[in-house]
């Protein structure tokens, strides 16, 4: 047993106990301490694995692997590097923040029980090293994140619910597909049929199947990630899903999809990601341009943040395709740095829904005059969205549009109009939202003491993030820098054998 | 070099205290710990200087390394400062200008509601900036480069309840954020071809680039540059930064952090030395900028409005020199301007102070009695900006036409107009606010403007002395070239000199004299009793060549109108509606397949006996054959 | 004298056959659920028969199986009888058709 299985087992027999806990309502909220408390001690966890984590070294950590299906070369096959440990570390983060931040629900235990699993989930997703092990997890997230929403949910969220879950589940189909394609592929080759991650990495495989295979798992990341054009289902769901849980979905599951991209897409197809890489990077320019472009034109807050994720998100993607150590480093810092900044913004929009019944910019103004903390505070985090040095969304965006510059540099020029783009959309926002002369004589209640220790440690880290990245970027760039020759040093795509490789999967192999 | 340290780290420090526990120190004692930061950040600046003084020629550049800031794959920043003959120029002024206009807030923000909040802005600002001047790699200037962009947007939208004041901050950090673009691409050009970003390895080996790169990373810059310090096309914006209070103007939008622009110049100019064509560019874009601002200054009527022209003007100025390779000639210019245009700034602030905050100089007029102190400064700064002898301004103008004059006659000749123009616009400035008669009645309500208190009037003597003598630093003669040989070292062969024979060097000078004097002169003609001469100030004039309501209807409304339209259109039907297509498709193929559930046991069962039946009769067959 | 193994599979297949019928034809549920046992029967008599031809007990252990698939089925399937008719007083097919799509 390592820390990995502590930390996937711990949320998860949290979420068998919650539901067993039927107390009088009185006693409701010890079931909320319950919840914070698993999640507190599941970040120290966390933290303890980061500082244990041998820098300098790009092998996975903490590795634990035991048979499961074994007739299937399934294994219970875990490990973290660089990576996936500032992941499970804004995990634990996030998912300590959403568990303080819940309040005014009517039935903790499902509420509890399901954010537990969600957790478990998500931890196992980012540490899981046997593909089928990941789609478990990943398929795992989609069930407590939809009860999340359709049930305690803002206005038509049954609605944005089904939404959310058909479009995820339509992408994970085809990854299973792909999962499955590749594993039987693999058994074909060498006759050893297994699930584990760095056996597949070996498998050789014809162009033609090979783009199949990459765009059946890209499509899966992209619509969870999401990236231009499967991301409709984004504002919707941002918009009516309650806050602890659009604080996890924005911060920690849309970082799925961009992890799955690089674990998966970069690992098993390198060359085919080489020969990919203008339409990721396109679709990433796309996204980041026409979010900014869409971002503006909204009125709902929640929607103008989504279209803003997206242009974030684009961003993310950009750097993954860039190839250099640079932007691979940058997109996995900027992943940190969009769930912290994101989480925050969605805290700050949930107190502003608390206060006003509403997210709509028309109906809002003059806020700063009513509450100027609140506003400081706000500005702040609209900073680091923006990408203002010393904050903590410039390294990454930086680091992103610079490795992104040095190998395929006309999309990082294009790209870098989605700073000026970022400027507007969120300064326009800000404007409407806290600027002017208050709409009506309403009071708005500045930062209580409580909100306001909430969103300390996101607002601390925004800016010790900004001052200070090297604690996470020294141990994200071993593992970045060999991701990045692991794909500039596989062998171009060969063009020969496509049509029967793909008729052997569909006649099962059988010759 | 640890006092380098102290110089930024006073007013962060001051920034942190204020922030923590302004409020409760209030009204005026915040402002006096932002005063006092500041002060002492000057005192250490002094100190550095002296430092510096003490060491040979050669050997001034000193550097402060605290931490590393970003590394990735080949590329590394570090937290690192460089003091050198250059940052600190740029230290002493900054500090010391910053100084006294924090003590004339602490007058002229009195009784405002965020008194507090005021000089937690400016604490910052002053940190933001002696950031960018003494950082000693690309990305940490970028980081005080922003960071100044940043409070500037929350100085100008200060009074936000105003939405002007809201629209003009946003403004302008958005315009200074597509200068920034260049700043980033400029950036990575620099890295990819030299590897590095530290000013210590990338000007040394800037001789390296090949010549159509370092053309490429000078006009990066210069875009950069363009936003920040107001030049054409994108100087709209210093205009509405005007919506500021006036010390805002003074600091930020006159005397630093607009010649940041000009500073980065400088700062590259071993890369700017081998890049003709765009140094020529900027060359051609500085005067154009100087004659277009100055000809629209010539015609407003807010007397801020009319400054801030002047302040695109001198800019353009600046701009002048960097491109003809007069850096020194470029920063000892920024050092005057920065005298003479906080003063022009703070004399405007006193008198629109005490008539509660009218800016109209229609409204304005026979001031000079009532207010003596404001009405001299105002005259020296005047004097000075216009480039009469023997104030600041002829020397370090003098020096940027002489210049010009050796690079382009015809660079030369629009400088000379647009000197013309400058003494023109300023003298009626002063005519029409000091002189004539008094036209404030209706504004004041009867009571008399007076004089603005002590603690207002202090800097502006301190200022107005700097403005008339700091033609010293630098005065045209061999010996007593002090900025020019404390300066060289820095920019090396990158400074340009141009020969010019013994009469040119009589006969510009007393060109410029004598262009200073006419242009004096006419304004005391037109302008000694009137306020008011349509015939002088058309409409084209006055909305500053219409450029800003074509920016409006094309880009921003333009823009809105795009966003609208991916909000409206593209994602709800195009996207969606391809979604929604996939999912009526679904439903389509559903409702053939509803029809069998009937419901009745009995038709599923036949179905399956059917089925069975056909499965059977397939095996056999096969079997058979 | 033994009987051939193939006439234990022609009774089976015309039980089965049996079966199947009533199933189809007729409306009430219990008797279409004791048409049901029939058939399951007749499987476990193919069954047994081919274990007994071919000398594998695997067929006898198949038959243990459907018999305890069985005994389930009929107390599920009685329970959801029972349940309808207290509902509806009838327990003929026809007039269930609440799941039509």
């Amino acid at each position: 047993m390592t820390v990995l299985d502590w930390l996937i087992a711990l949320p998860a027999l949290g979420a068998l106990v919650v539901p067993m806990m039927s107390l009088p309502p009185e006693n409701q909220r010890l079931i909320r301490y319950f919840g914070i408390a698993i999640a507190l001690v599941e970040l120290g966890l966390a933290i303890g694995m980061a500082v244990a984590f041998k820098l300098h070294t790009s092998s996975y950590q903490f590795v634990t692997k035991v048979h499961w299906i074994g007739a299937f070369g399934i294994a219970w096959y875990l490990g973290a590097d660089g990576i996936s440990l500032v992941l499970v570390l804004l995990t634990a983060v996030l998912f300590a923040i959403a568990m303080f931040t819940m309040k005014g629900v009517k039935d903790y235990r499902a509420y509890v029980g399901w954010m537990l699993l969600l957790e478990a989930a998500c931890m196992g997703s980012f540490t899981a090293l046997d593909l089928f092990l990941f789609f478990v997890f990943f398929e795992l997230t989609l069930v407590p994140s939809y009860f999340l929403i359709s049930d305690f949910g803002l206005g038509a969220s049954g609605r944005a619910a089904i939404k959310f879950f058909v479009y995820t589940f339509a992408g994970s189909a085809l990854l299973l597909v792909g999962i499955v394609s590749l594993v039987f592929i693999h058994d074909h080759q060498t006759g050893h049929l297994t699930f584990s991650l760095p056996a597949l990495m070996h498998t050789r495989l014809p162009k033609g199947t090979a783009i199949l295979l990459f765009l059946a798992f890209a499509a899966a990341f992209a619509v969870k990630t999401p990236i231009f054009p499967f991301h409709t289902w984004s504002p919707d769901t941002y918009r009516s899903a309650p806050i602890p849980a659009v604080v996890i979905l924005a911060g920690v599951m849309a970082k799925l999809g961009a992890y799955g991209l690089i674990r998966f897409n970069l690992e098993l197809f390198p060359a085919t990601s080489r020969e990919l890489a203008w339409l990721m990077l396109t679709l990433g320019v796309v996204g980041i341009l026409y979010g900014a472009i869409v971002a503006a034109g909204e009125r709902d807050l929640g929607r103008m943040v989504a279209y803003s994720s997206l242009s974030h998100m684009g961003f993310i993607v950009l750097g993954i395709f860039a190839f250099s150590t640079e932007g691979l480093s940058g997109s996995t810092l900027q992943m940190v740095n969009h769930g912290i900044y994101t989480a925050a913004i969605f805290l700050l929009l949930g107190m502003i829904y608390e206060r006003r019944g509403t997210l709509d910019m028309n109906k809002l103004g003059g806020l700063q005059k009513k509450a100027p903390i609140f506003a400081g505070v706000f500005i702040l985090v609209v900073m680091g969205m923006i990408g203002l040095p010393g904050l903590n969304g410039f390294v990454g965006e930086f680091l992103i549009l610079l490795g992104t510059f040095i190998t395929h540099r006309w999309w990082a020029v294009v790209a870098v109009l989605g700073v000026v783009l970022s400027a507007v959309y969120l300064l326009w926002m800000y404007q409407r939202v806290f600027h002017g002369e208050a709409k009506d004589d309403r009071s708005f209640r500045d930062l209580a003491p409580r909100e306001a220790l909430l969103l300390l440690p996101l607002v601390a880290l925004i800016v010790v993030l900004g001052v200070y990245p090297i604690p996470l970027l020294s141990r994200i760039n071993p593992t970045t820098s060999a991701i990045v020759h692991h794909v500039a040093s596989a062998p171009a795509l060969g063009n020969s054998g496509a049509p029967q490789a793909v008729a052997s999967i569909v006649t099962g192999g059988a010759k | 070099m640890l006092v380098l340290g102290l110089v930024i780290g006073f007013p962060l420090l001051g920034f942190l205290v204020l922030l923590a526990f302004g409020k409760r120190i209030g009204d005026p004692g915040a402002g006096w710990v932002g005063t006092i930061a500041i002060a002492l950040s000057f005192v250490a600046a002094v100190v550095t200087w002296i430092l510096l003084l003490s060491k040979h020629a050669g050997q001034r550049t000193q550097v402060l390394r605290l931490f590393q800031w970003i590394h990735a794959g080949g590329f590394h920043v570090n937290i690192t400062f460089r003091a050198d003959p250059l940052s600190v120029v740029m230290m002493l002024f900054v500090t010391g200008v910053a100084a006294l206009i924090h003590l004339y807030s602490i007058g002229y923000m009195k009784r405002d509601a965020r008194f507090h909040q005021f000089f937690v802005y400016l604490n910052l600002f002053v940190f933001s900036m002696l950031v960018l001047v003494t950082a000693n790699n690309l990305p940490l200037t970028f980081l005080g480069w922003e960071g100044v962009g940043a409070c500037s947007y929350w100085l100008i939208s200060f009074w936000f309840e105003r939405p002007s004041a809201a629209s003009a901050g946003k403004k302008a950090f958005i315009i200074n954020r597509i200068g920034d673009m260049g700043f980033m691409l400029g950036t990575f050009l620099v890295f990819e071809n030299l590897h590095s970003v530290s000013y210590s390895q990338v000007l040394p080996a800037a001789h390296r680039l090949p010549a159509g790169t370092a053309e490429a990373i000078a006009l990066l810059f210069f875009l950069a540059a363009a936003g920040k310090s107001a030049q054409l096309p994108l100087f709209t914006w210093l205009l509405d930064a005007m919506e500021g209070p006036t010390p805002v103007s003074a600091l930020i939008h006159a005397a630093t952090m607009v010649t940041a622009g000009v500073y980065l110049m400088a700062r590259l100019s071993p890369i700017l030395a081998l890049a003709h064509a765009a140094s020529t560019t900027i060359a051609i874009i500085g005067v154009v900028t100087a004659f277009v601002a100055a000809m629209a200054a010539t015609s407003q009527t807010d007397i801020k409005k009319i400054v801030a022209f002047s302040t695109v003007s001198q800019l353009g100025y600046m701009m002048l020199g960097i491109g003809t390779g007069a850096y020194v000639a470029a920063i000892f210019l920024m050092v005057t301007h920065a005298f003479y245009k906080a003063l022009i700034f703070l004399s405007s602030g006193s008198v629109i102070h005490s008539l509660d905050s009218e800016q109209s100089i229609r409204r304005m007029g026979a001031l000079a009695k009532l207010m003596p102190i404001t009405a001299w400064t105002m005259i020296i700064a005047w004097l000075s900006i216009a480039g009469v002898p023997p104030f600041s301004g002829f020397f370090s103008k003098g020096s940027i036409l002489e210049d010009a004059f050796g690079r382009n006659e015809l660079l030369w000749v629009v400088g000379v107009v647009t000197a013309l123009l400058t003494a023109y616009y300023m003298g009626r400035l002063v005519f029409v606010v000091f002189y004539g008669k008094p036209r404030w009645q209706e504004v004041t309500k009867g009571h008399e403007p007076h004089e603005s208190p002590r603690i207002m009037t202090i800097p502006l003597i301190v200022l107005a002395v700097a403005a008339a003598v700091a033609g010293l630093l630098n005065l045209p003669y061999s010996g007593l070239r002090f900025l020019h040989n404390w300066l060289s070292p820095v920019f090396g062969s990158a400074l340009v000199s141009y020969h010019l024979s013994a009469s040119e060097k009589v006969l510009l000078p007393a060109t410029d004299a004598v262009v200073a004097l006419l242009g004096v002169v006419i304004a005391w003609r037109l302008w000694r009793n009137h306020s008011e001469r349509k015939a002088l100030e058309p409409t084209v004039l006055l909305k500053g060549w219409y450029l800003d309501s074509f920016y409006d209807r094309t880009f921003a409304r333009g823009g809105t109108a795009l966003a609208k339209f991916g909000d409206r259109v593209v994602d709800p039907t195009i996207i969606d509606g391809a979604v929604g297509g996939v999912a009526w498709l679904f439903r389509w193929v559903g409702g053939l397949g509803r029809k069998v559930q009937s419901g009745l046991v009995r038709s599923y069962l036949l179905i399956m006996v059917g089925g069975i039946v056909v499965m059977l009769a397939y095996v056999l067959v096969s079997a058979a054959r | 004298m033994s009987i051939p193994g193939s006439w234990y599979l022609v009774v089976a297949a015309l039980l089965f056959g049996l079966g199947a019928f009533g199933v189809l034809t007729r409306r009430n549920v219990i008797v279409m659920f004791m048409s049901v046992e029939l058939m399951l029967n007749a499987v476990n008599l193919t069954f047994v028969t081919y274990a007994r031809m071919l000398n594998d007990v695997g067929g006898q252990v198949a038959v243990f199986f459907v018999l305890v698939v069985a005994a389930a089925e009929v107390v599920v399937g009685l329970g959801i009888i029972v349940a309808i008719f207290r509902h509806r007083a009838t327990v003929t097919v026809d007039d269930i058709s609440s799941l039509k799509g």
